[in-house]
Protein backbone atom coordinates (compact mmCIF):
# COMPACT_ATOMS: atom_id res chain seq x y z
CA UNK A 1 0.00 0.00 0.00
CA UNK A 2 0.98 3.25 -1.25
CA UNK A 3 1.83 5.82 2.20
CA UNK A 4 0.87 8.86 -0.27
CA UNK A 5 -1.10 8.96 -3.32
CA UNK A 6 -1.52 12.70 -4.80
CA UNK A 7 -3.60 12.43 -8.31
CA UNK A 8 -4.04 15.21 -10.51
CA UNK A 9 -4.10 17.77 -7.76
CA UNK A 10 -4.42 21.26 -8.64
CA UNK A 11 -4.61 23.42 -5.42
CA UNK A 12 -5.41 26.97 -5.80
CA UNK A 13 -5.53 30.14 -3.39
CA UNK A 14 -8.77 32.14 -4.37
CA UNK A 15 -8.21 32.46 -8.45
CA UNK A 16 -4.57 32.08 -9.00
CA UNK A 17 -4.15 27.97 -9.24
CA UNK A 18 -0.73 27.29 -6.91
CA UNK A 19 -0.63 23.71 -7.76
CA UNK A 20 -1.01 22.09 -11.05
CA UNK A 21 -1.53 18.48 -12.22
CA UNK A 22 0.26 17.10 -9.61
CA UNK A 23 0.76 13.01 -9.38
CA UNK A 24 2.58 11.41 -6.88
CA UNK A 25 3.29 8.31 -5.01
CA UNK A 26 5.22 7.64 -2.07
CA UNK A 27 5.23 4.16 -0.53
CA UNK A 28 5.08 3.00 3.24
CA UNK A 29 8.22 3.55 4.54
CA UNK A 30 9.86 6.15 1.83
CA UNK A 31 11.59 9.50 2.95
CA UNK A 32 10.40 11.28 -0.29
CA UNK A 33 11.77 15.47 -1.15
CA UNK A 34 9.86 18.05 -2.84
CA UNK A 35 12.65 20.30 -4.15
CA UNK A 36 12.28 24.34 -5.94
CA UNK A 37 12.35 27.33 -5.59
CA UNK A 38 10.64 29.61 -3.19
CA UNK A 39 6.91 29.98 -4.90
CA UNK A 40 6.88 27.01 -6.95
CA UNK A 41 4.09 25.24 -5.04
CA UNK A 42 5.58 22.96 -2.45
CA UNK A 43 4.96 24.19 0.70
CA UNK A 44 1.38 24.30 -0.69
CA UNK A 45 1.16 20.74 -1.38
CA UNK A 46 2.24 19.67 1.99
CA UNK A 47 -0.52 22.39 3.43
CA UNK A 48 -3.20 20.70 1.29
CA UNK A 49 -2.62 17.11 2.40
CA UNK A 50 -2.41 18.76 6.34
CA UNK A 51 -6.14 20.61 5.21
CA UNK A 52 -4.63 23.85 5.41
CA UNK A 53 -5.42 24.75 2.00
CA UNK A 54 -8.60 23.34 1.31
CA UNK A 55 -9.11 24.86 -2.29
CA UNK A 56 -8.12 21.78 -4.40
CA UNK A 57 -9.53 19.39 -6.80
CA UNK A 58 -8.42 15.81 -7.65
CA UNK A 59 -7.75 12.83 -5.13
CA UNK A 60 -5.48 13.23 -1.98
CA UNK A 61 -4.86 9.41 0.33
CA UNK A 62 -2.79 8.66 2.49
CA UNK A 63 -2.38 4.70 4.03
CA UNK A 64 -5.28 4.39 1.70
CA UNK A 65 -7.96 6.52 2.91
CA UNK A 66 -8.88 9.19 0.86
CA UNK A 67 -8.97 12.60 2.48
CA UNK A 68 -12.07 15.31 2.90
CA UNK A 69 -11.80 18.65 2.74
CA UNK A 70 -13.14 18.92 6.35
CA UNK A 71 -11.43 19.18 9.90
CA UNK A 72 -10.65 15.08 9.95
CA UNK A 73 -9.45 13.87 13.39
CA UNK A 74 -8.91 10.15 12.40
CA UNK A 75 -6.47 11.88 10.01
CA UNK A 76 -4.29 13.80 12.64
CA UNK A 77 -3.57 10.12 14.06
CA UNK A 78 -2.21 9.32 10.59
CA UNK A 79 -0.03 11.83 9.38
CA UNK A 80 1.23 14.97 11.08
CA UNK A 81 3.29 17.62 9.64
CA UNK A 82 6.69 19.93 11.52
CA UNK A 83 6.55 23.05 10.21
CA UNK A 84 10.09 25.30 9.04
CA UNK A 85 10.16 28.28 11.85
CA UNK A 86 10.57 26.77 15.08
CA UNK A 87 10.67 30.27 16.75
CA UNK A 88 7.23 30.73 15.30
CA UNK A 89 5.07 27.48 15.55
CA UNK A 90 5.24 26.86 19.31
CA UNK A 91 2.77 28.56 21.40
CA UNK A 92 5.02 30.96 23.41
CA UNK A 93 2.47 30.55 26.17
CA UNK A 94 2.55 26.86 27.00
CA UNK A 95 4.85 24.72 28.62
CA UNK A 96 6.52 22.39 26.34
CA UNK A 97 4.47 20.20 28.54
CA UNK A 98 1.10 21.63 27.74
CA UNK A 99 2.26 21.33 24.35
CA UNK A 100 2.59 17.91 24.13
CA UNK A 101 0.05 16.96 26.13
CA UNK A 102 -2.50 18.88 23.71
CA UNK A 103 -3.16 16.40 21.11
CA UNK A 104 -3.14 13.81 23.95
CA UNK A 105 -5.94 15.57 25.32
CA UNK A 106 -8.23 16.22 22.27
CA UNK A 107 -8.40 12.82 21.21
CA UNK A 108 -8.96 11.54 24.74
CA UNK A 109 -6.17 9.71 25.51
CA UNK A 110 -4.85 8.36 28.89
CA UNK A 111 -1.57 7.88 30.38
CA UNK A 112 -0.16 11.52 29.21
CA UNK A 113 2.54 11.70 32.03
CA UNK A 114 4.85 8.10 30.52
CA UNK A 115 3.78 9.29 26.96
CA UNK A 116 5.11 13.05 27.83
CA UNK A 117 8.13 11.66 29.41
CA UNK A 118 8.82 9.07 26.43
CA UNK A 119 8.52 11.17 23.79
CA UNK A 120 10.65 13.62 25.42
CA UNK A 121 13.75 10.81 25.76
CA UNK A 122 12.37 9.96 21.98
CA UNK A 123 13.78 13.59 20.64
CA UNK A 124 16.84 13.60 22.63
CA UNK A 125 15.39 16.26 25.29
CA UNK A 126 16.32 16.10 28.43
CA UNK A 127 13.14 15.84 30.92
CA UNK A 128 14.13 18.90 32.59
CA UNK A 129 13.04 21.15 29.61
CA UNK A 130 9.25 19.41 30.33
CA UNK A 131 7.92 22.52 32.38
CA UNK A 132 10.49 25.31 30.30
CA UNK A 133 8.48 27.88 27.70
CA UNK A 134 9.66 27.83 24.07
CA UNK A 135 11.71 31.06 24.86
CA UNK A 136 14.01 29.57 27.19
CA UNK A 137 14.87 26.98 24.57
CA UNK A 138 17.30 27.44 21.54
CA UNK A 139 16.06 26.89 18.07
CA UNK A 140 16.86 23.18 17.91
CA UNK A 141 15.23 22.38 21.14
CA UNK A 142 12.27 24.45 20.01
CA UNK A 143 11.95 21.97 16.79
CA UNK A 144 12.53 18.62 18.58
CA UNK A 145 9.81 20.04 20.52
CA UNK A 146 7.57 20.37 17.36
CA UNK A 147 9.00 17.15 16.25
CA UNK A 148 7.83 15.41 19.61
CA UNK A 149 4.27 17.02 19.02
CA UNK A 150 4.19 15.63 15.74
CA UNK A 151 5.25 12.55 16.50
CA UNK A 152 2.72 12.28 19.90
CA UNK A 153 -0.56 10.59 18.24
CA UNK A 154 1.93 8.05 17.01
CA UNK A 155 1.18 8.79 13.22
CA UNK A 156 2.79 6.85 10.43
CA UNK A 157 3.23 9.73 7.95
CA UNK A 158 5.24 13.11 8.93
CA UNK A 159 4.83 16.12 6.05
CA UNK A 160 8.30 18.11 6.85
CA UNK A 161 8.38 22.00 5.45
CA UNK A 162 11.47 22.54 5.37
CA UNK A 163 12.53 21.35 8.92
CA UNK A 164 16.25 22.43 9.36
CA UNK A 165 16.73 25.87 7.14
CA UNK A 166 16.04 27.92 10.36
CA UNK A 167 18.80 26.12 11.99
CA UNK A 168 22.81 26.48 11.80
CA UNK A 169 24.47 23.73 10.44
CA UNK A 170 26.04 21.95 13.48
CA UNK A 171 21.82 21.91 14.72
CA UNK A 172 20.65 21.36 11.33
CA UNK A 173 23.26 18.26 11.70
CA UNK A 174 21.42 17.12 15.04
CA UNK A 175 18.04 17.47 13.63
CA UNK A 176 18.72 15.59 10.76
CA UNK A 177 20.33 12.61 12.65
CA UNK A 178 17.08 12.75 14.91
CA UNK A 179 14.77 12.65 12.17
CA UNK A 180 16.71 9.54 10.62
CA UNK A 181 16.83 7.79 13.51
CA UNK A 182 13.18 8.41 13.89
CA UNK A 183 12.28 6.87 10.85
CA UNK A 184 14.51 3.74 11.23
CA UNK A 185 12.87 3.07 14.74
CA UNK A 186 9.07 3.83 13.90
CA UNK A 187 9.12 2.68 10.33
CA UNK A 188 7.70 6.60 9.19
CA UNK A 189 7.23 7.80 6.04
CA UNK A 190 8.20 11.34 5.26
CA UNK A 191 6.90 13.60 2.83
CA UNK A 192 10.04 16.71 3.00
CA UNK A 193 9.71 20.16 1.57
CA UNK A 194 13.49 22.04 1.03
CA UNK A 195 15.27 23.80 -1.20
CA UNK A 196 18.72 22.44 0.10
CA UNK A 197 20.29 19.26 -2.21
CA UNK A 198 22.61 17.90 0.09
CA UNK A 199 20.11 17.73 2.73
CA UNK A 200 18.07 15.63 0.06
CA UNK A 201 21.34 13.52 -0.38
CA UNK A 202 21.28 12.78 3.15
CA UNK A 203 17.91 12.03 4.18
CA UNK A 204 15.75 11.07 0.98
CA UNK A 205 15.56 8.15 -1.29
CA UNK A 206 13.10 10.10 -4.30
CA UNK A 207 12.89 13.73 -5.06
CA UNK A 208 9.78 15.90 -7.01
CA UNK A 209 11.19 18.99 -8.72
CA UNK A 210 9.17 21.80 -8.93
CA UNK A 211 8.69 24.62 -11.03
CA UNK A 212 5.81 27.05 -11.40
CA UNK A 213 3.36 25.06 -9.70
CA UNK A 214 4.21 21.76 -11.71
CA UNK A 215 6.51 18.64 -11.40
CA UNK A 216 9.05 18.54 -14.06
CA UNK A 217 10.85 15.41 -12.97
CA UNK A 218 10.61 13.13 -10.40
CA UNK A 219 14.61 11.21 -10.04
CA UNK A 220 15.91 8.99 -7.35
CA UNK A 221 18.38 11.01 -4.88
CA UNK A 222 21.52 8.81 -5.98
CA UNK A 223 21.15 11.01 -9.56
CA UNK A 224 22.39 14.01 -7.43
CA UNK A 225 26.09 12.45 -6.74
CA UNK A 226 26.22 13.08 -10.67
CA UNK A 227 23.66 15.60 -11.80
CA UNK A 228 22.21 13.27 -14.10
CA UNK A 229 19.12 15.05 -14.73
CA UNK A 230 17.33 15.19 -17.62
CA UNK A 231 15.21 18.12 -17.31
CA UNK A 232 16.94 21.65 -17.69
CA UNK A 233 15.30 23.33 -14.85
CA UNK A 234 16.56 20.40 -12.96
CA UNK A 235 20.16 21.06 -13.56
CA UNK A 236 20.28 24.89 -13.61
CA UNK A 237 19.00 24.21 -9.88
CA UNK A 238 21.72 21.45 -9.35
CA UNK A 239 24.43 23.56 -11.28
CA UNK A 240 23.21 26.94 -8.86
CA UNK A 241 23.58 24.65 -5.60
CA UNK A 242 26.94 24.08 -6.65
CA UNK A 243 27.05 20.73 -8.48
CA UNK A 244 29.06 17.99 -6.89
CA UNK A 245 32.45 19.53 -5.84
CA UNK A 246 33.87 16.35 -4.56
CA UNK A 247 33.25 14.95 -8.10
CA UNK A 248 35.38 16.96 -11.02
CA UNK A 249 35.62 16.03 -14.18
CA UNK B 1 44.75 40.40 -11.50
CA UNK B 2 45.29 43.93 -10.49
CA UNK B 3 43.26 43.10 -7.28
CA UNK B 4 46.46 41.09 -5.78
CA UNK B 5 48.63 44.02 -6.70
CA UNK B 6 46.79 46.25 -4.77
CA UNK B 7 46.19 44.34 -1.74
CA UNK B 8 50.55 44.89 -1.43
CA UNK B 9 49.21 48.82 -0.75
CA UNK B 10 48.60 50.18 2.81
CA UNK B 11 45.88 48.26 4.21
CA UNK B 12 42.09 49.36 3.93
CA UNK B 13 41.00 48.64 7.02
CA UNK B 14 43.01 47.72 10.31
CA UNK B 15 41.35 46.33 13.18
CA UNK B 16 42.92 45.92 16.23
CA UNK B 17 41.47 43.97 19.69
CA UNK B 18 38.30 44.73 18.69
CA UNK B 19 35.67 44.14 21.93
CA UNK B 20 31.79 44.64 22.09
CA UNK B 21 30.15 43.83 24.78
CA UNK B 22 26.17 44.26 26.11
CA UNK B 23 25.49 44.51 29.84
CA UNK B 24 23.26 41.39 31.56
CA UNK B 25 22.19 41.29 34.86
CA UNK B 26 25.13 39.35 35.52
CA UNK B 27 27.44 42.21 34.41
CA UNK B 28 29.16 42.87 30.67
CA UNK B 29 29.08 39.78 28.54
CA UNK B 30 31.56 40.26 25.62
CA UNK B 31 30.38 39.23 22.31
CA UNK B 32 33.24 40.13 20.55
CA UNK B 33 36.42 39.50 22.45
CA UNK B 34 39.83 41.17 21.12
CA UNK B 35 39.13 40.85 17.24
CA UNK B 36 42.28 41.47 15.02
CA UNK B 37 42.47 41.79 11.59
CA UNK B 38 44.41 43.89 8.30
CA UNK B 39 41.58 44.33 5.42
CA UNK B 40 43.36 45.08 1.80
CA UNK B 41 41.19 45.55 -1.23
CA UNK B 42 40.62 41.90 -1.09
CA UNK B 43 37.78 39.46 -0.40
CA UNK B 44 37.39 38.34 3.45
CA UNK B 45 34.82 36.19 4.41
CA UNK B 46 33.89 35.58 8.36
CA UNK B 47 31.93 32.46 9.11
CA UNK B 48 30.30 31.67 12.55
CA UNK B 49 27.13 30.34 14.13
CA UNK B 50 24.43 32.43 15.40
CA UNK B 51 25.64 34.00 18.22
CA UNK B 52 29.28 33.81 17.15
CA UNK B 53 29.74 37.52 16.87
CA UNK B 54 30.17 37.91 13.27
CA UNK B 55 27.36 40.78 12.64
CA UNK B 56 28.54 42.41 15.73
CA UNK B 57 32.04 42.64 14.40
CA UNK B 58 30.79 44.39 10.37
CA UNK B 59 28.56 46.55 12.72
CA UNK B 60 31.03 47.78 14.76
CA UNK B 61 33.33 48.70 11.70
CA UNK B 62 30.45 51.12 11.57
CA UNK B 63 30.23 52.25 14.63
CA UNK B 64 26.57 50.99 14.68
CA UNK B 65 26.31 49.23 17.63
CA UNK B 66 23.49 51.04 19.75
CA UNK B 67 23.48 51.78 23.42
CA UNK B 68 23.43 50.03 26.02
CA UNK B 69 26.03 47.96 23.49
CA UNK B 70 29.39 48.92 23.50
CA UNK B 71 32.22 48.53 21.47
CA UNK B 72 36.14 49.75 21.96
CA UNK B 73 39.24 49.01 19.92
CA UNK B 74 42.99 49.66 20.54
CA UNK B 75 43.40 50.53 16.77
CA UNK B 76 40.06 50.85 14.12
CA UNK B 77 41.80 52.35 11.06
CA UNK B 78 40.09 52.55 7.70
CA UNK B 79 42.06 54.42 5.07
CA UNK B 80 44.25 56.15 7.26
CA UNK B 81 40.68 57.78 9.42
CA UNK B 82 40.89 56.76 12.68
CA UNK B 83 37.37 55.59 13.28
CA UNK B 84 37.12 55.39 16.71
CA UNK B 85 38.16 59.50 17.25
CA UNK B 86 35.21 60.09 14.88
CA UNK B 87 32.69 62.58 15.61
CA UNK B 88 29.35 61.05 14.89
CA UNK B 89 28.79 63.70 12.37
CA UNK B 90 32.28 62.28 10.48
CA UNK B 91 30.98 59.20 10.88
CA UNK B 92 27.95 59.79 9.59
CA UNK B 93 29.47 61.45 6.26
CA UNK B 94 31.69 58.09 6.17
CA UNK B 95 28.99 55.90 6.53
CA UNK B 96 27.69 54.58 3.02
CA UNK B 97 29.75 57.34 0.95
CA UNK B 98 32.89 54.90 1.87
CA UNK B 99 32.14 51.96 3.48
CA UNK B 100 28.60 50.57 3.19
CA UNK B 101 26.87 47.71 3.98
CA UNK B 102 23.89 45.31 2.72
CA UNK B 103 21.61 43.82 5.03
CA UNK B 104 20.05 41.02 5.27
CA UNK B 105 16.59 40.57 4.49
CA UNK B 106 15.39 43.43 1.31
CA UNK B 107 11.84 43.01 2.70
CA UNK B 108 12.87 45.23 6.39
CA UNK B 109 15.53 47.16 4.70
CA UNK B 110 14.34 49.19 2.29
CA UNK B 111 11.89 51.59 3.01
CA UNK B 112 7.73 50.34 1.84
CA UNK B 113 6.36 53.86 1.31
CA UNK B 114 9.16 55.31 -0.95
CA UNK B 115 9.86 54.30 -4.75
CA UNK B 116 12.91 52.22 -5.71
CA UNK B 117 13.94 55.61 -7.69
CA UNK B 118 13.76 57.83 -4.83
CA UNK B 119 15.55 55.50 -2.46
CA UNK B 120 18.80 55.31 -4.39
CA UNK B 121 18.52 58.24 -5.03
CA UNK B 122 18.34 59.64 -1.88
CA UNK B 123 21.74 57.11 -0.82
CA UNK B 124 23.19 59.53 -3.52
CA UNK B 125 22.06 63.14 -2.70
CA UNK B 126 23.10 62.29 1.40
CA UNK B 127 26.48 62.29 -0.05
CA UNK B 128 26.94 64.11 -3.25
CA UNK B 129 25.80 67.64 -4.77
CA UNK B 130 24.61 66.56 -8.28
CA UNK B 131 21.56 68.12 -10.78
CA UNK B 132 19.02 65.94 -10.71
CA UNK B 133 19.03 65.16 -14.27
CA UNK B 134 22.68 63.88 -13.20
CA UNK B 135 21.34 61.82 -10.53
CA UNK B 136 18.42 60.23 -12.72
CA UNK B 137 21.16 58.70 -15.26
CA UNK B 138 23.03 57.68 -11.80
CA UNK B 139 20.40 55.91 -10.86
CA UNK B 140 19.55 54.11 -14.17
CA UNK B 141 23.18 53.50 -14.65
CA UNK B 142 23.41 51.21 -11.46
CA UNK B 143 20.15 49.46 -12.08
CA UNK B 144 21.46 48.59 -14.91
CA UNK B 145 24.55 47.43 -13.50
CA UNK B 146 22.71 44.98 -10.95
CA UNK B 147 21.03 43.61 -14.33
CA UNK B 148 17.57 45.16 -14.07
CA UNK B 149 15.79 44.70 -17.37
CA UNK B 150 13.92 47.49 -17.79
CA UNK B 151 15.57 50.05 -15.06
CA UNK B 152 13.16 53.43 -16.27
CA UNK B 153 9.81 51.21 -15.20
CA UNK B 154 11.71 49.63 -11.99
CA UNK B 155 11.98 53.18 -10.87
CA UNK B 156 8.54 53.92 -10.10
CA UNK B 157 7.75 50.48 -8.38
CA UNK B 158 7.45 50.34 -4.61
CA UNK B 159 9.47 47.77 -3.01
CA UNK B 160 6.22 45.37 -2.21
CA UNK B 161 5.72 45.14 -6.15
CA UNK B 162 9.59 43.14 -6.47
CA UNK B 163 11.01 39.78 -6.09
CA UNK B 164 13.50 39.08 -2.97
CA UNK B 165 15.78 38.59 -5.67
CA UNK B 166 15.55 41.89 -7.28
CA UNK B 167 14.54 43.93 -3.64
CA UNK B 168 18.46 42.46 -2.92
CA UNK B 169 19.79 43.79 -6.01
CA UNK B 170 18.17 47.03 -5.44
CA UNK B 171 19.80 47.85 -2.05
CA UNK B 172 23.45 46.38 -3.58
CA UNK B 173 22.55 49.32 -6.25
CA UNK B 174 22.18 51.76 -3.12
CA UNK B 175 24.74 50.51 -1.28
CA UNK B 176 27.25 51.03 -4.58
CA UNK B 177 25.77 54.36 -5.90
CA UNK B 178 28.17 56.50 -3.94
CA UNK B 179 30.94 54.56 -4.95
CA UNK B 180 32.32 53.38 -1.13
CA UNK B 181 35.82 51.85 -1.19
CA UNK B 182 34.92 48.79 1.43
CA UNK B 183 31.58 46.54 1.25
CA UNK B 184 30.39 45.29 4.29
CA UNK B 185 27.67 42.22 3.13
CA UNK B 186 26.11 40.17 6.16
CA UNK B 187 24.29 37.67 5.08
CA UNK B 188 23.69 39.08 1.71
CA UNK B 189 21.76 36.13 0.14
CA UNK B 190 20.05 33.90 3.04
CA UNK B 191 16.68 35.25 2.34
CA UNK B 192 16.94 34.49 -1.41
CA UNK B 193 16.37 30.84 -3.25
CA UNK B 194 19.46 29.40 -4.47
CA UNK B 195 19.27 30.10 -8.31
CA UNK B 196 18.89 33.50 -6.87
CA UNK B 197 21.82 33.68 -4.55
CA UNK B 198 24.37 32.83 -7.06
CA UNK B 199 23.26 35.82 -8.96
CA UNK B 200 23.29 37.98 -6.39
CA UNK B 201 26.91 36.89 -5.00
CA UNK B 202 28.29 37.11 -8.52
CA UNK B 203 27.19 40.18 -9.39
CA UNK B 204 28.60 41.51 -5.83
CA UNK B 205 31.76 39.46 -6.80
CA UNK B 206 32.11 41.55 -10.44
CA UNK B 207 31.39 45.05 -9.30
CA UNK B 208 34.08 44.33 -5.98
CA UNK B 209 36.77 43.26 -8.32
CA UNK B 210 35.90 46.05 -11.64
CA UNK B 211 35.66 48.73 -8.77
CA UNK B 212 38.88 47.40 -6.90
CA UNK B 213 36.95 47.72 -3.50
CA UNK B 214 37.22 45.79 -0.06
CA UNK B 215 34.44 42.99 0.37
CA UNK B 216 33.33 41.92 4.18
CA UNK B 217 31.09 38.86 3.31
CA UNK B 218 29.65 37.80 6.67
CA UNK B 219 27.89 34.33 6.27
CA UNK B 220 26.56 30.89 8.20
CA UNK B 221 27.53 29.47 5.29
CA UNK B 222 30.82 28.06 4.90
CA UNK B 223 30.80 26.64 1.43
CA UNK B 224 29.74 29.39 -0.08
CA UNK B 225 32.24 31.92 1.51
CA UNK B 226 34.78 29.41 0.52
CA UNK B 227 33.33 30.30 -3.16
CA UNK B 228 33.55 33.82 -2.68
CA UNK B 229 36.27 35.03 -0.75
CA UNK B 230 39.94 34.91 -1.16
CA UNK B 231 40.22 34.83 2.92
CA UNK B 232 38.17 33.29 5.64
CA UNK B 233 37.89 34.14 9.44
CA UNK B 234 35.76 31.44 11.89
CA UNK B 235 34.48 33.04 14.47
CA UNK B 236 33.17 31.20 17.32
CA UNK B 237 31.89 32.91 20.96
CA UNK B 238 33.28 36.33 19.90
CA UNK B 239 36.69 34.99 19.16
CA UNK B 240 38.71 34.42 15.69
CA UNK B 241 39.25 30.32 16.22
CA UNK B 242 40.82 29.83 12.27
CA UNK B 243 41.76 32.58 9.67
CA UNK B 244 43.08 30.96 6.97
CA UNK B 245 43.52 31.38 2.67
CA UNK B 246 39.44 30.20 1.11
CA UNK B 247 41.51 27.36 -0.87
CA UNK B 248 42.48 25.99 2.08
CA UNK B 249 39.34 25.79 4.24
CA UNK B 250 39.28 21.97 4.01
CA UNK B 251 42.90 21.94 5.41
CA UNK B 252 41.35 23.29 8.48
CA UNK B 253 43.15 22.84 11.85
CA UNK B 254 40.92 23.89 14.63
CA UNK B 255 37.93 21.46 16.10
CA UNK B 256 35.46 23.59 15.77
CA UNK B 257 35.86 24.44 12.12
CA UNK B 258 36.64 20.66 10.98
CA UNK B 259 32.97 20.03 12.96
CA UNK B 260 31.20 22.64 11.34
CA UNK B 261 32.28 21.20 8.12
CA UNK B 262 31.77 17.45 8.61
CA UNK B 263 28.14 18.59 10.12
CA UNK B 264 26.99 19.81 6.34
CA UNK B 265 25.50 17.38 4.39
CA UNK B 266 26.93 17.00 0.96
CA UNK B 267 25.70 16.60 -2.58
CA UNK B 268 26.78 13.08 -2.56
CA UNK B 269 26.51 11.80 0.78
CA UNK B 270 26.97 8.28 1.61
CA UNK B 271 27.22 9.42 5.73
CA UNK B 272 24.74 7.29 7.67
CA UNK B 273 24.63 9.70 10.15
CA UNK B 274 25.92 13.34 10.73
CA UNK B 275 29.03 13.96 13.26
CA UNK B 276 27.73 16.64 15.95
CA UNK B 277 30.23 18.99 16.90
CA UNK B 278 30.87 18.51 20.87
CA UNK B 279 29.61 21.23 22.72
CA UNK B 280 31.41 20.78 26.01
CA UNK B 281 34.58 20.81 23.82
CA UNK B 282 34.51 24.41 23.99
CA UNK B 283 33.85 26.55 27.13
CA UNK B 284 31.23 28.35 24.32
CA UNK B 285 27.18 27.67 25.42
Amino acid sequence: MSAIILKDLDISYGHTKVVEGVNIEVAEGESFALVGESGSGKSTILKAIAGLAPDWSGEISVLGQPRGRSVDQGFATRCQMVFQDPYGSLHPRKSVDTVLSEPLKIHGLGNRDARVIEMLAAVGLDQRFRFRYPHQLSGGQRQRVAIARALMLEPKVMLLDEPTSALDVSVQAEILNLLKKLRREQGLTYLMVTHNLPVVSFMCDRMAVMNKGRIVEIAPATALHDGSFTDPYTQSLYAASGGNPDRKD
Amino acid sequence: MSHSHQSEQAPLLELENLRVSFPTPQGRVEVVKGLSFTLGRERLGIVGESGSGKSMTGRAILRLVRSPGRQQADRMVFDGIDLAGLSERKMRDLRGARISMIMQDPKFSLNPVMTIGAQIAEALKTHETLARREIKSRVLEMLHSVRINDPERVVNLYPHEVSGGMGQRIMIAMMLIPRPDLLIADEPTSALDVSVQAQVLDLIDELVRDKGMGLILISHDLNLVARYCDRILVMHAGEVVESCAAEDLHKATHPYTQGLLAAVPRMEETREELPVLDRSAWSGT
